[in-house]
């Protein structure tokens, strides 16, 4: 099987990340829930974990890092924890449904959205972004990578604009996490929104944010912290403010391992790996005659991602032809990103998403380009 | 139990801030290491740093260096 998935997931992941949590699994015990050595094996390696994201992220203190399970769970905490009503949000047609449906749910809470339109490219000009700032403004969240097409976001120029306008600056990083350079300071990000499993190349079930120091976001969740036992109310020290609950410390050791694996081998060579793999497929299949690709290529970096469709064929249908026929997984349909889709023109066929690995090779890439062109030539 | 002796014990606000602490400690090659937080201070659960009464310098020193912020610090028989 030729996976080329993952943009939703990456599927293959170092060795060393498998086997972390296997040892993982085998050793350790509850994070801060006793002296014990297992306990403070999963504490030692949850804490480490932490130094190496604010590391990544170019963070001040690893206190601000906070695991949750996955971007979405991050995102709501971020946008329903600083959100009040009668705030106005600007996000963008870029997005995710994990950051568009939270943000949809607090309009029944009062808070205003506006959304910057995207062209056919799926582009969005940072002016209109500005022009939508109004004194009530409280926020602009925003994806670092489309999941659709790839396309990337200038992340410092936002958030130059954000801190000019003293807004808080939230972003979704599922996309890029891993792969791009990100620098919440350089950036101005307030909070930063990861998962673990996609180009961090950690286990499904990992995810987190970097949250700026002195930010305080209300938490969804009160429970359980390991502290504090006798209090009534959650501890409101980070990271524990918003960790209530047992950590996913197995899953953790594997991002720990991964984390590792991307410093060894440098996320600068991972993502020029990745750009070859992606540009090598889109010269292949661009002009293909019947074969429309979507999102802009003009852009020197982007994400390894081609989003394309052939003639008026059912993505659907054509992604299912690539698995029956040459056993390439891809993913069809809306992935999650309506608007994109809006703009894109594409509600009804959906889109057919090939997202690359640094793992994949040249001649699953030339299988692919292959496939496509002779799914071309059916009538 | 067993024979006590007067230790210093820094207890913290968050598990995080107890591991860099043993992580700082161990860095600098100060001496000490986690225990439950003995009930005479607290009777929640939680880690807290032990070392010998002679090494509170030291402590304050990695505390001061890694930016910590104990929650208390306490002299108890252990």
């Amino acid at each position: 099987m030729i996976y080329m998935d993952n943009a939703a997931t990456t599927m293959r992941k170092p060795k060393q990340v498998v086997q972390a949590v296997g040892e993982a699994m085998e050793s350790m015990g509850n994070a801060g829930r006793g002296a014990h050595g297992a306990s403070l094996s999963a504490s030692r390696t949850i804490y480490n974990t932490r130094e190496l994201v604010c590391n990544l992220f170019g963070g001040t203190n690893p206190r601000q890092v906070v695991f949750t399970s996955n971007s979405t769970e991050s995102l709501n905490i971020a946008i329903k924890g600083l959100l009040e009503p009668g705030a106005h949000v600007i996000t963008t047609m870029m997005e995710h449904n994990s950051v568009l449906r939270p943000l949809y749910e607090m309009c029944e809470k009062g808070i205003e959205l506006s959304i910057v339109k995207c062209d056919k490219k799926g582009v969005f000009r940072i002016s209109d972004m500005e022009e939508l700032i109004e004194p009530q403004t409280k926020a602009i969240i925003c994806t670092g990578g489309s999941n659709l097409t790839g396309n990337c976001v200038d992340l410092e120029k936002i958030g130059q604009i954000a801190r000019e306008h003293g807004l808080l600056f939230i972003v979704d990083a599922s996309q890029t996490a891993g792969v791009f350079p990100i620098d919440v300071q350089k950036m101005h990000i307030d909070v930063l929104c990861f998962t673990g499993h996609k180009s961090l190349l950690g286990p499904q079930g990992t995810g987190g944010m970097y949250v700026r120091e002195g930010l305080s976001v209300r938490p969804l969740k009160s429970g359980g912290s390991g502290v504090q036992t006798y209090s009534r109310s959650h501890p409101k020290e980070m990271p524990t403010a918003l960790e209530a609950g047992t950590l996913n410390g197995h899953g953790i050791a594997g991002l720990h391992a991964a984390l590792e694996y991307l410093n060894e081998e440098g996320i600068d060579w991972i993502r020029k790996r990745e750009q070859e793999l992606m540009r090598r497929f889109y010269k292949g299949v661009k002009e293909i005659p019947g074969v429309k690709i979507y999102g802009d290529f003009s852009a020197m970096e982007r994400c390894p991602i081609v989003a394309l469709n052939i003639r008026d064929y059912d993505s659907s249908e054509v992604s299912d032809a690539l698995l029956l026929d040459y056993e390439i997984s891809t993913r069809p349909g809306a992935h999650c990103a309506p608007l994109m889709h809006e703009a894109l023109g594409t509600v009804e066929q959906g889109a057919v998403r090939f997202s690359f690995s640094h793992y994949n090779t040249e001649e699953e890439i030339d299988t692919a380009i292959c496939a496509v062109k002779e799914l071309a030539k059916e009538e | 139990m067993r024979k006590k002796e007067l230790k210093l014990v820094v207890t913290f606000h968050t598990t995080t801030d107890a591991m860099a602490m043993e992580k700082g400690c161990k860095k600098q090659g100060t001496p000490g290491r986690l225990i439950p937080v003995p009930r005479e201070i607290s009777a929640g659960c939680g880690l807290a740093w032990c070392a010998g009464l002679d090494d509170r310098e030291l402590i304050r020193k990695v505390m001061d260096d890694i930016g910590v912020q104990e929650q208390d610090m306490h002299e108890v028989m252990i």
